[in-house]
């Protein structure tokens, strides 16, 4: 049996070690988490989501106490009860509005500054991979809470998403049907998608949120020019006193106090968008209650879904499918299509710089082509950048495996 | 005694597997359509009145439903896949189709002044036969199961006029 120390008085710093080994946990989840010197505000990146996802679930907390989940009350229950009458329900909901389009906004800025250091490779492919399954889960979350509101928008976001289901050319009606429980969205789907929304998908989300720390714990995080060094002989100099030679501080107290100190700023930007310019996660043609014999003249996701449904947009049903789903997963892939030995930032990557940066420039153009209608020059123009993106996956593993080791 | 720890082991395995198979299977029927969705899905419209080049717009199973009459101009302009799409009453053809467009279900404009449906959403465009003539939509709009009664059609009834049109490929189930 371990050893229990009798004396120690309940709850007492001793009585909890004896019990739950605090100390031990403390030291190697905090305070001897080493995290290298040499990085910068975009290593807050994960904290700030963290601290976003603490907010939209606190909000969403008093949201769904005065939301309907039925098609005849949902869009009054949130246009009218929660907004005009619910004490700070507007509040509430701006914050989660706002939240829930911000936290793609910094989800972007986190994977794309992953990519551009190559911290998804040697030891952190697991990080990466878990990274990916957590925008998969916070797009179905942000997609099920979408509907919600019961507008236009809702109504028909959901029923061409959930035609998606029915893979083009293999006629899968049945499963569209199965997925929203009727011929067309309505109580059955709405019920189901609100479950999803308040249980299931956070639920999963929290438990990937606790495996995406976990595959960061024994590869640690990146640094700014992809040095591999010894964590452990960085970790001594720095418990001897020799905090200026040592390559690393400490997760708890120091690094954190520069996470908080980012998100101090993160927050001053988030709270200046919720009070003064939530109208722009709220979409006019949403304040329309769902009509399902009235399409809304122009269907267009949110701008964080926006490049993915550029490349399903310009090509005929299947083709269009296959694009969109390889899209959709192709991230996935990044550690194993980049071939390149090199853990280093993009700039000191030769060709791979300007794939980092054709990407980059490619998704923001499918996102703006994705909210201009599909005429004209338009059309043209989403085409090629869709097909730029397949051609900028195709090239990857060619020009990265000819880059020479550095 | 490794023996009968194997024979535990796939004994409950196989248990175990068995409950869950079954709790799968309730999990999907509990996401079916309920039996009083099922039972909703019947409509009867009457044609008699249906002018010529409105679109006439009824409700089928919570899905919008055209009805066009067309008119001689109309006539005079279809293809033959335009002819056997068509509803045949007494010397009068209609177009019945589900108003959703075959690419990703949203619901196509008609515009009266070129007898065709432009789909705002990706642009697809249909004749007044309800006939794909743009892409993305990969055919021509849905034809609901009917039946006709005199000058009424009974939607989610299958009549002989259908089953020909399926014989024919001329639509498909919805």
């Amino acid at each position: 049996m371990a050893h229990f120390d009798e004396n120690a008085k309940p709850f007492s710093h001793q009585w909890l070690n004896d019990r739950l080994a605090i100390d031990t946990l403390q030291r190697v989840l905090s305070t001897e988490y080493w995290i290298p010197k040499n990085i910068n505000f975009l290593w807050a990146m994960g904290m700030v989501l963290a601290a976003t996802f603490g907010i939209l679930l606190i909000s969403g907390i008093f949201l769904l106490m005065y939301y309907q989940p039925n098609t005849k009350l949902a869009f009054d229950s949130v246009n009218y009860t929660i907004m005009t009458e619910v004490g700070y329900g507007w509040l509430w909901r701006h914050i989660h509005g706002v939240g829930a389009s911000v936290v793609f906004l910094i989800i972007y800025i986190h994977m794309f500054t992953g990519i551009y250091y190559g911290s998804y490779k040697r030891g952190r492919e697991l990080i990466w991979i878990s990274g990916m399954l957590l925008f998969v889960l916070f797009s179905a979350e942000a997609f099920s809470g979408y509907m919600l509101p019961w507008g236009q928008m809702s109504y028909w976001a959901g029923m061409v998403i959930t035609n998606l289901f029915s893979g083009g050319s293999l006629h899968a009606d049945g499963l569209v049907e199965w997925i929203r429980g009727d011929y067309v969205p309505a109580q059955a789907f709405l019920g189901r998608f609100f479950m999803l929304h308040v249980l299931l998908m956070p639920l999963i989300i929290i438990g990937a949120i606790v495996f995406h720390f976990g595959t960061l714990r024994i590869p640690h995080v990146n640094n700014q020019d992809g040095e591999d060094f010894d964590f452990e002989e960085a970790a001594r100099l720095y418990k001897e006193g020799k905090k200026k030679e040592s390559k690393v501080i400490p997760f708890n107290p120091v690094f954190l106090s520069k996470d908080v100190f980012v998100m101090g700023i993160y927050f001053i930007f988030f709270f200046y968008l919720v009070f003064y310019h939530f109208e722009f996660a709220m979409d006019p043609v949403n304040f329309d209650p769902a009509n399902g014999l009235k399409t809304p003249a122009h269907i267009y996701p949110e701008w964080y879904f926006l490049w993915s449904y550029e490349i399903l947009r310009p090509f005929p049903t299947d083709p269009g499918l296959i694009a969109f789903a390889i899209a959709q997963v192709i991230f996935f892939l990044l550690p194993f299509l980049d071939r390149s030995p090199n853990v280093a930032p993009a700039s000191r990557r030769g060709k791979f710089k300007i794939w980092f940066w054709a990407m980059l420039i490619d998704m923001i153009v499918l996102t703006f082509m994705g909210k201009l209608p599909p005429q004209g020059i338009w059309s043209t123009i989403g085409l090629i950048a869709a097909i730029t993106f397949f051609i900028l996956w195709i090239a990857l593993p060619i020009i990265t495996k000819s880059e020479e080791k550095l | 005694m490794s023996d009968r720890r194997d024979f535990m082991g796939m004994a409950l395995g196989g248990f175990t597997a068995l409950g869950g198979i079954g709790a799968l299977y309730a999990m999907k029927k509990t996401w079916d359509p309920l039996p009083s969705v099922k039972a909703a899905g019947f409509t009867t419209i009457d044609l008699k009145d249906a002018p010529e080049n409105v679109l006439v717009t009824e409700k089928w199973r919570g899905k919008p439903i055209f009805v066009l009459k067309q008119s001689k101009e109309m006539m005079e302009k279809a293809t033959d896949v335009d002819k056997k799409r068509l509803i045949k009453i007494g010397d009068d053809h209609y177009m019945v189709a589900v108003g959703l467009c075959t690419h990703l279900g949203c619901i196509p404009g008609y515009r009266p002044e070129t007898h065709d449906f432009l789909c705002a959403c990706h642009g697809g465009m249909y004749d007044a036969a309800a006939m794909v003539t743009k892409a993305p939509p990969p055919r021509g709009l849905d034809i609901p199961p009917f039946k006709i009664d005199g000058t009424k059609l009974i939607l989610g009834e299958t009549g002989p006029e259908y089953e020909k049109m399926l014989a024919d490929g001329i639509t498909m189930k919805v």
